[in-house]
């Protein structure tokens, strides 16, 4: 609490200070590059190979926003930014978005004077434990060791689980998701708990992933998303209708293969031509061209795209949709019209 | 009568020491197995280390170099029979592949001769400062070393960092000219005020108009690609080298008879001494970033440069002030007496002494700053322990551990134990004591 009143002030100092600087678009267009605040490595999220080319589910949307503004995909400084620092970071105006895999939670919006563009993947915190344990259900956990990882929200959020269950555990604190995979397969925790995602990526590196399973109880709401400051209203329009335009994409059936064509000239459906600009001008509300959404599609295709490309089931990390497939598939990804 | 008694004329011929007690076999009976309780200890520790080399040594020795995925890694194992990943052998493709990141961080490939050459030259600017048989005349280039440096590493225009070292140069003149005309304090005034001046006034027309004329450079490279060891011995050789200078200045202020200067100096050292480095980096990082005006783009890597700076600084002169404290009252008595000024007295009598003296506490001060470079991974520098985590983000190489570890163990083991190695040669050299 005392932290994120330290930091909220700190934020609305730079706040303050913010308005008098020129708009976040026009810096962004005078740099040339957009400044993208990202993990300093994340399984799936974010990661540099061994070339030094960034990539990952988060990074998608960096290079999105990149091709909408700027017209290149590839025009985009990656800050890696650690749990610490990338509040200040974006704060500061060291960065001009914010996309690693950060919750949205209420004071992260309102006291920080941060603005989610949105939600990019629904993540909750889960169990994993080995099956050789024998439980079915974290609710059977009464008196487990668990590994966590300490000063994150998954410490209150598993505090309040077995709290509100009526059952104990005994925390083995660590600080980093390596250090918890060695704790976790040399037996110093029956359970290892930390977001579902995270427990998936940890799974699939182990030796032998299906003597382990991940529980079936979720226990917190971790909605993850792009964010940008507070006081830059068209800046923030702009990230978040890029991410509504990847979503939208997929609905209406427009890929990296087929946006070039759908692009060229308008078809027959009114909403697909009023989203690649070729009836309309939605781009120029937003103070960018006409065809912004038809390159944030294009650089790594729809919402749908990057999600199987990075981190869907046929990758190693192997994530089903789930909660993120399109609402029209029975999940929670759902953009506002594009009207 | 004759006495009979024998008296031997001439010397027994020296014999070698009888088998026993000489070569190997006697080296072990003596310290080894020189009685019981030694035995059975030389026999524990025996099995001890050959316990640690039996499992050790599997592991390091795997056959998994050419892999390019744990998966691939653990199937190399199971076929030749090991105990799998971890406990079987180790996963050395990750090495192959990523060990130039771990060097250079995201340099481009095609520049690396450019971190390798200003390494190489790094070399050669500290040969004379370490060596007292190569040529004094290397000291010139010693002090262009760094411009020279910082133009191959960051690129970019060659006028930019001409036109700082000119800087300079005006400053040295400013004090000879100034001090002749109008006496030393003017001298020292014109010498700080001048460069000043020329920085942050004249600097940036000067240059876009040389630039203008003459473009000359080279590909500049932006701070965000730089990492891995090259970012820790840049941040680590920065701090090391004005460390000293500043350190000494600190000490001999904390010293000093006039009282701010004294006040100045000790504030100084008692509060960046009180706070972690951490904090001073994440000051560096974050905190800065608030204050400067909006927009103002001050190199994160030059801001955590300056704080280590600040910090081993305040470290160093408590360790130069360790040695003048050391000093008998008599050696700076004595340097009164011979009619020198303070600086010549500082200079010629008392610095040598106390700076011998304060070695191996220097040496400590470095390698303790050199390691604390790993901290900047904390404020998402990509130093080699932050690119490691990164390294493990790749699904091809996540899980693997002691591999990275162990390898960026290693070359911090090389560069810290050679320079203990030097400073113990340093005092051997140095040593005048009878």
């Amino acid at each position: 609490m005392k932290k994120s009143a330290f930091l909220g002030t700190l934020a609305a100092a730079t706040f303050a200070a913010g308005f008098a600087a020129a708009g976040t678009l026009d810096d962004v267009k005078a740099a040339g590059e957009l400044k993208c605040g990202v993990s300093t490595g994340l399984a799936g999220f974010a990661l540099a190979n061994a070339n030094g080319v960034w990539d990952g589910f988060d990074v998608a949307v960096c290079r999105a926003v990149a091709a909408a503004v700027l017209g290149d995909g590839n025009a985009v400084k990656f800050v890696p930014t650690t749990g610490k620092t990338r509040f200040t970071a974006l704060a500061s105006g060291e960065i001009d978005m914010l996309a690693r895999n950060t919750t949205w939670t209420f004071s992260r919006d309102v006291d920080l004077k941060f603005e989610f563009a949105g939600v990019n993947y629904y993540d909750g915190q889960g169990f994993m434990a080995p099956k050789a344990l024998g439980i079915s259900s974290a609710k059977e956990l009464d008196g487990a060791t668990v590994c966590i990882q300490t000063g994150t929200t998954t410490e209150l959020n598993l505090a309040d689980f077995f709290r509100a269950n009526g059952i104990s555990y005994d925390p083995v604190p660590i600080e980093t998701n390596s250090e918890a995979q060695a704790q976790y397969l040399a037996g110093a925790c029956d359970v290892y708990t930390t977001d579902a995602s995270g427990l998936a990526s940890t799974r699939a590196t182990f030796e032998s992933p299906d003597d382990h399973m991940v529980l079936p109880e979720i226990v917190s709401k971790e909605p993850l998303g792009p964010l940008v400051r507070h006081g830059d209203n068209n800046w923030g329009d702009i990230v978040r209708w890029t991410l509504n335009a990847l979503i939208t994409a997929e609905e209406l059936g427009v890929t990296s293969m087929n946006v070039a064509k759908h692009s060229s000239e308008a078809g027959k459906n009114p909403e697909v031509n009023r989203l690649l600009g070729t009836e309309g001008d939605l781009g120029g509300m937003l103070g960018l061209d006409k065809a912004w959404a038809s390159r944030a599609i294009a650089v790594n295709g729809n919402y749908g795209e990057i999600f199987e490309k990075n981190i869907g089931v046929n990758t190693p990390i192997g994530i089903a949709r789930g909660l993120n497939a399109s609402w029209t598939e029975g999940g929670l990804i759902y953009s506002a019209p594009f009207r | 009568m004759v006495d009979q008694s024998f008296v031997r004329t001439e010397i027994v011929p020296e014999k070698s020491a009888p088998l026993s007690e000489a070569g190997i076999v006697g080296w072990f009976k003596k310290n080894m197995f020189s009685d019981i309780p030694n035995t059975i200890l030389t026999g524990v520790v025996l099995y001890i280390i050959f316990m640690v080399l039996g499992n050790i040594l599997p592991w390091v020795f795997s056959p998994t170099w050419n892999s390019v995925s744990l998966t691939e890694c653990r199937s190399i194992l199971a076929e030749i029979g090991r105990d799998g990943h971890g406990n079987g052998g180790a996963c050395w493709g990750v090495i192959r592949e990523r060990w130039l990141q771990l060097m250079f961080g995201f340099y481009p490939s095609e520049l690396y001769w450019r971190p390798v050459l200003s390494f190489l030259l790094l070399g050669v600017a500290l040969a004379p400062v370490l060596f007292d048989r190569v040529s004094r005349k290397i000291l010139f280039f010693t002090a262009v070393y760094p411009f020279i440096c910082f133009w191959l590493i960051w690129g970019g225009s060659i006028w930019f960092p001409v036109s700082v070292f000119t800087g300079f140069i005006i400053s040295y003149f400013g004090f000879v000219i100034g001090s002749k005309s109008a006496g030393s304090l003017a001298g020292v005034l014109a010498a700080m005020a001048l460069p000043i001046i020329w920085w942050f006034v004249l600097l940036s027309p000067v240059n876009s108009a040389l630039n203008s004329i003459i473009p000359l450079g080279s590909e500049a490279i932006d701070s965000d690609r730089l990492g891995g060891f090259m970012l820790a011995i840049l941040i680590g050789v920065t701090g090391i080298a004005l460390s000293l200078p500043i350190g000494i200045l600190l000490a001999l202020g904390r010293q000093s008879d006039l009282p701010i200067l004294k006040g100045v100096c000790v504030c100084f050292i008692e509060f960046i001494r009180g706070v972690p480095l951490i904090t001073l980096l994440f000051v560096a990082s974050t905190l800065l970033n608030v204050f400067l005006p909006p927009g103002s783009n001050f190199d994160l890597i030059l801001r955590v440069m300056i704080m280590v700076t600040l910090f081993a600084s305040a470290y160093m002169a408590e360790v130069i002030r360790g040695g003048l404290a050391a000093l008998p009252k008599g050696q700076y008595e004595a340097a009164d007496s011979l009619g020198l000024d303070y600086w010549k007295a500082q200079r010629l009598i008392i610095l040598p002494q106390a700076l011998k003296i304060s070695i191996p506490g220097i040496v400590s001060t470095f390698i303790g700053l050199f390691k604390d470079t790993t901290l900047v991974s904390i404020i998402g520098l990509l130093d080699p322990l932050g690119l490691s985590t990164n390294i493990r983000a790749d699904m091809a190489w996540n899980g693997i551990l002691w591999e990275l570890y162990g390898f960026v163990a290693l070359i911090f083991f090389i560069f810290c134990f050679s320079m203990s190695r030097y400073s113990m040669y340093l005092e051997r050299k140095l040593a005048t004591g009878h």
